[in-house]
């Protein structure tokens, strides 16, 4: 194997790593300076020039706060829950592809870990798993707030699961592909697929929210009936994990989102910018927009949460099997149908 | 029922219930109690509330206090609208003495009254918004609780716990910053309160999680004897304000809001509404203010009410009253009175019985919160654990007045 590519994926996976829990990081701040914004206050400003530095300071809080294991919990299974999550969390941006291919000298660098065939499976079956995380240490903790918790999350993503799942197959109608780096080659400049799903997106969108516990969907974490459900008897970093599972999650999920509704690193007029900065800088440059993309998602995530209340249980349920599902078997159809048409007419 | 032993015993290993202990410090209680509930799942079956985790006997010790050291554990019932209770209280003692109130003193205590009101409603219903997880609307509306504390401390120097008034009147005169915060008040409250309802009013969301929840009939809330704004949320218009008026209240125009099925949504409108009509009575109460004397702020009742520390020190009359009340030489009739004011969460009644003494021979406190609370658990019975929550967000239970 040539050492070169070794050296290229490891680098790359470093970036990444260090990219997901920066912006992890970074989001736990933009949150509260969102809320802030939008509740008349000014937020975290002790720590650093605009409390810039409010996220080191939270976790070095994480990392020295005392380890409390409640004596009758599964240990081995406590310490895997945060663990699970984290990794799941983590592993999802493997198969993203960050921008087009990049050429230093004469060697052409693919920005993406790896461009697996299914990688729009490797997906779901990363955010599926992630849910385990939060079932085993919501009935690891042996708490029964906990496990109200665990079992509402579970119920949840695997609801949502389906309405999500049902919303891709038609976008994979459209793009007859399951690799992440065809779907968004095809969205090259304005052709983004939102233009041809705007309900498939809907759905998606809102499945998001509910497959990252987000707000209005954050029925597990319910501090004013669950006292915060599944990390309710976690402390020190294990807690920190899961917070940041979270914040993860809704990286990658914004990330996934961008990439397949909204063109990823495609922005129009992308050809002419190629043109002029050539195929080292233009790469990055759509890696940039990529980006941008992507907090705009996370804005717009944290936007709603500090906006509207949240479902109640069975509320969330109807919205999943008789809104969202139907919904999405309907955008299949008419999907269908309209290709159907257009390919034989 | 349940003293020191188990409500339930989970020793069938067959059963399909679960006890969930919701509380004694759960965030949704807001305020030290407990209920015990049998969960099926994210049901409730059954349910038993267990009351009395901050009792402090006030009505006895009540017993060994002079009228007028007896404000100050009435701070301590509702703590959410202590002038309410402090007015209550000494309104009960001026009838048992038969002191006739000046006109302006009366639409002054009006005005602190009704702007405690505020603050109480303000509390429950940002409450509800912030349990149904909209904690910016919270934060919205919490923030004139804040400047209506100003005003308190403005008129009395206290916030929480005001001590406000005292029997006979008030014991200074509303200076002019306090006027002026009442009037900075009346001009940025509707604002703010009109920006709550536009977010909740209508918000999908909101109406799902609480219309229809928690529904009461009319029967039930007279059986349960429920008062304030829960029994006007099923449709009965009966406020003391209106039936019973005290303190002038006849004086003024406002309207009692009523709701149709008693259920969450509708004492959270009725709740507003009522924020609505305080704001009215206030602003006729100051304009009333303007055409009565100026610098009246008590009673003519030397013998009750204690003079000023510049007449004590110079006036030998003031010094004999002084000393008089403070070592409590001055005994109040023989009698028995019941005086109900309607306090934030229904009608706040103190029944006295004197039997001559300076103390009070005994003394109660019709709370309306463990009055409201009693069909707490009867309710829960087949509702979802966050309707329950909700439930109890919107009745308003105090801790304080619960177990007083």
């Amino acid at each position: 194997m040539d050492i070169n590519f070794v050296i290229e994926k490891f680098v790359l996976i470093t970036i990444l790593f260090a990219i997901s829990l920066l912006i992890a990081m970074y989001s736990t701040y933009a949150e509260r300076k969102v809320a802030a914004f939008l509740q008349d206050r000014l937020g975290p400003d002790r720590a650093g020039p605009f409390g810039i530095l409010q996220p080191l300071a939270d976790g070095v809080k994480m990392f020295m706060k005392e380890e409390i294991i409640p004596a009758n919990a599964n240990k081995w299974l406590f310490m895997v829950g945060p663990g699970l999550a984290m990794l799941c969390a983590c592993i999802g941006t493997a198969v993203i592809p960050w921008g087009q291919d990049m050429v230093i000298g004469d060697r052409v660098i693919p920005l993406q870990v790896t461009d697996i065939n299914v990688g729009l499976l490797y997906i779901f079956g990363v955010i599926s798993l992630g849910v385990y995380g939060v079932m085993i240490g919501g009935w690891a903790s042996n708490n029964k707030y906990s496990l109200l918790s665990a079992i509402r999350a579970a119920s949840q993503n695997i609801s949502y699961e389906i309405a999500m799942g049902l919303s891709i197959i038609a976008l994979l109608l459209v793009s007859n592909s399951l690799s992440l780096k065809e779907i968004v080659e095809q969205q090259h400049g304005f052709n983004w697929n939102f233009w041809y799903q705007p309900l498939g997106f809907l759905i998606f969108m809102v499945c998001a929210f509910a497959e990252t516990n987000r707000a209005p969907f954050d029925l597990p974490e319910c501090e004013a009936e669950l006292n915060g459900g599944y990390h309710m008897e976690y402390s020190s970093m294990k807690l920190g994990f899961y917070l940041f599972a979270e914040y993860i999650n809704m990286f990658v999920s914004s990330t996934v989102m961008a990439a397949l509704y909204f063109g990823g690193y495609n922005y129009p007029g992308m050809d002419y910018i190629a043109a002029q900065w050539g195929p080292t800088w233009a790469p990055l440059f759509g890696t940039f927009i990529f980006f941008m993309k992507i907090f705009a998602f996370i804005f717009f995530f944290m936007w709603v949460r500090w906006t509207i209340p949240r479902f109640r249980y069975d509320q969330l349920m109807n919205l999943g099997w008789k809104t969202l599902i139907p919904l999405a078997i309907a955008n299949i159809i008419v999907t269908g149908i309209v290709i159907a048409l257009t390919n034989n007419f | 029922m349940a003293h020191n032993h188990p409500v339930y015993t989970d020793n069938d290993p067959q059963s399909e219930l679960v006890t969930l202990n919701l509380g004694p410090t759960h965030p949704a209680t807001h305020g030290v109690f407990q209920n015990v509930l049998q969960m099926d799942g994210e049901r409730i079956v059954s349910g038993v509330s267990t009351i009395g985790y901050i009792h402090r006997a006030f009505e006895k010790i009540a017993e060994h206090r002079p009228f007028y050291q007896i404000t100050p554990l009435t701070d301590r019932l509702n703590y959410c609208s202590s002038p309410i209770n402090n007015m209550g209280w000494h309104m009960t003692v001026e009838k048992l003495l038969n002191i006739q109130i000046p006109k302006r003193v009366d639409y002054l205590r009006v005005i602190i009254m009704e702007l405690s009101r505020i603050s109480d409603h303000i509390i429950c219903n940002t409450i509800i918004a912030q349990d149904t997880g909209a904690t910016t609307t919270f934060l919205y509306l919490f923030q004139f609780r804040e400047h209506i504390y100003e005003i308190f401390e403005e008129i009395c120097g206290a916030r929480l716990t005001t001590n406000i008034g005292r029997i006979g009147g008030l014991e200074r005169d509303f200076n002019e910053i306090a006027f002026a915060k009442i009037n900075k008040f009346l001009k940025e409250f509707p604002v703010a309160l009109r920006e709550f309802e536009s977010l909740l009013n209508r918000n999908r969301i909101f109406i799902d999680r609480t219309a229809g929840v928690a529904e009461v009939t009319q029967e039930a809330a007279l059986n349960y004897s429920w008062t304030g704004p829960l029994l006007r949320a099923t449709g009965i218009d009966y406020d003391v304000r209106v039936s019973e008026p005290y303190s002038s209240y006849q004086d003024f125009d406002f309207e009692v809001p009523v709701g149709t099925s008693g259920d969450v949504f509708d004492r959270y409108l009725v709740r507003n509404e009522e924020m609505w009509q305080s704001i009215r009575i206030i602003e006729q109460a100051l304009e009333k203010v303007k055409t009565e004397p100026k610098g009246i702020f008590h009673a003519d009742v030397p013998d009750f009410y204690l003079p000023g520390k510049e007449e004590v020190y110079n006036n030998m009359e003031a010094l004999i009253y002084h000393f008089k009340i403070v070592m409590g030489e001055i005994d109040a009739p023989k009698a028995e009175v019941y005086h109900a004011v309607e306090g934030g969460n229904g009608e706040l009644g103190f029944y006295l019985i004197n039997d001559g003494g300076r103390t009070p021979y005994r003394l109660h406190f019709r709370r309306p919160s463990f009055i409201n609370y009693s069909m707490y658990a009867k309710m829960s019975e087949g509702m979802l654990l966050s309707d329950a929550i909700i439930n109890m967000s919107s009745m308003n239970i105090i801790a304080g007045e619960l177990d007083a």
